[in-house]
């Protein structure tokens, strides 16, 4: 493993870790709340199985985060007890799931992204994330498939489904330019332990591309503010209810298993 | 249940080589989200090399009234199995 010679470095590669593990978890949880409640019984299972695969994405990085962090943590310490002001997800995952259109406006965004994120981390230098990122991006690859699919079938639909993805678009545009600008991983960037150069180019083309297709309305761009990003642990009162339903089991029974 | 979308029946190829068999039905919007479903639903535990889904309205099937007259016939015919041909002595073993 790189980055372990100083603890500057060591540091920046934990950050980069925990945001992406949280980044997974919020949004598993986002999409757990479907079950039962999509259209149909095959969406319930399309939407838990990216659930359970981003879930799954979180438990390797928190196991990864522990490992780094040192201090006998385990991935369980992570995703329960830790606070809101601790979490260093995107925005965008831990909006509300909103009707099914808003609901793939925020997976469609997410994934394009995903997909540009790990497709640049298969060549990282970290062998542990690199490892991750070639498992990954299989899933995530689908999990667009699924999103893009919807948006373009939703957006180039009926009137109303066309009204609905727009909107479902519009809602979550706000928080699409958050996710690909990382202004201070430059450090990890420059020894190839995050080699995303291109991720945010890739995103925006795939987005573009799919706005196109669905015959949706691009929205405005939208500045990223300098300063309340959600990598940076600045969060929405949205946050702290999904980590209250998420965490009250594990902290009502410290240490429960079953 | 409110299935609105359309049923398709599922076939999955396990590996290369065998045929697909028919493995259940989903409902999907279309044909791009039924493979999706039916890779959800079926292939979860690796079973599957290949998927295809039809529209189950596009299956003809036999009618079961019909059972008598379509595969009745076939009754009594040991001439059609390989086990009903003695073979010679010489032969021993094929």
């Amino acid at each position: 493993m790189l980055m372990t010679d100083t603890t500057g470095g060591n540091a920046a590669l934990l950050n980069h870790v925990l945001r992406h593990g949280d980044r997974a978890l919020v949004l598993a949880q986002r999409l757990g709340e479907w079950v039962a409640g999509s259209p149909e019984l095959e969406e319930d299972m399309a939407l838990a199985n990216i659930s359970l695969d981003l879930l799954g994405q979180a438990r390797v990085l928190y196991t990864y985060a522990a490992e780094l962090e040192g201090l006998g943590h385990d991935e369980d310490h992570f995703a329960y007890w830790r606070g809101p002001d601790q979490f260093r997800n995107p925005l965008i995952v831990e909006q509300p799931n909103g009707d099914f259109a808003n609901t793939i406006a925020r997976q469609f965004l997410h994934d394009a992204y995903a997909v540009a994120h790990w497709d640049a981390l298969r060549l990282s230098s970290d062998e542990t994330l690199a490892a991750l990122a070639a498992r990954a991006i299989k899933e995530t690859s689908f999990h667009l498939r699924h999103s893009r699919g919807w948006l373009v079938r939703l957006g180039d639909g009926t009137d109303e489904s066309h009204r609905r993805m727009q909107a479902g678009l519009d809602a979550m545009w706000p928080f699409a330019a958050e996710l690909a600008a990382l202004a201070d991983e430059n450090e990890l960037r420059e020894c190839g332990v995050v080699p995303d150069a291109g991720v945010r180019a890739a995103f925006e083309t795939v987005v573009a591309l799919a706005i196109g297709e669905a015959t949706l309305t691009p929205p405005a761009p939208v500045e990223v503010a300098t300063s309340g990003s959600g990598w940076d642990g600045t969060h929405s009162q949205h946050l702290v209810d999904l980590l209250d339903e998420l965490q009250v089991l594990a902290r009502a029974h410290r240490g429960a298993s079953w | 249940m409110s299935p609105g979308w359309p049923l398709w029946e599922v076939f999955v190829r396990a590996r290369r080589g065998v045929n697909h068999v028919h493995f259940g039905s989903v409902h999907a919007a279309d044909s791009e989200t039924a493979l999706q479903a039916a890779r959800d639903l079926f292939t979860r535990r690796q079973e599957g090399a290949s998927i295809w889904v039809v529209r189950s309205t596009d299956v003809v099937a036999s009618d079961p009234d019909d059972e008598g007259q379509l595969f009745g016939p076939a009754e009594g015919k040991d001439y059609r199995f390989s086990t009903d041909y003695k073979l010679p002595a010489e032969v021993d073993h094929m």
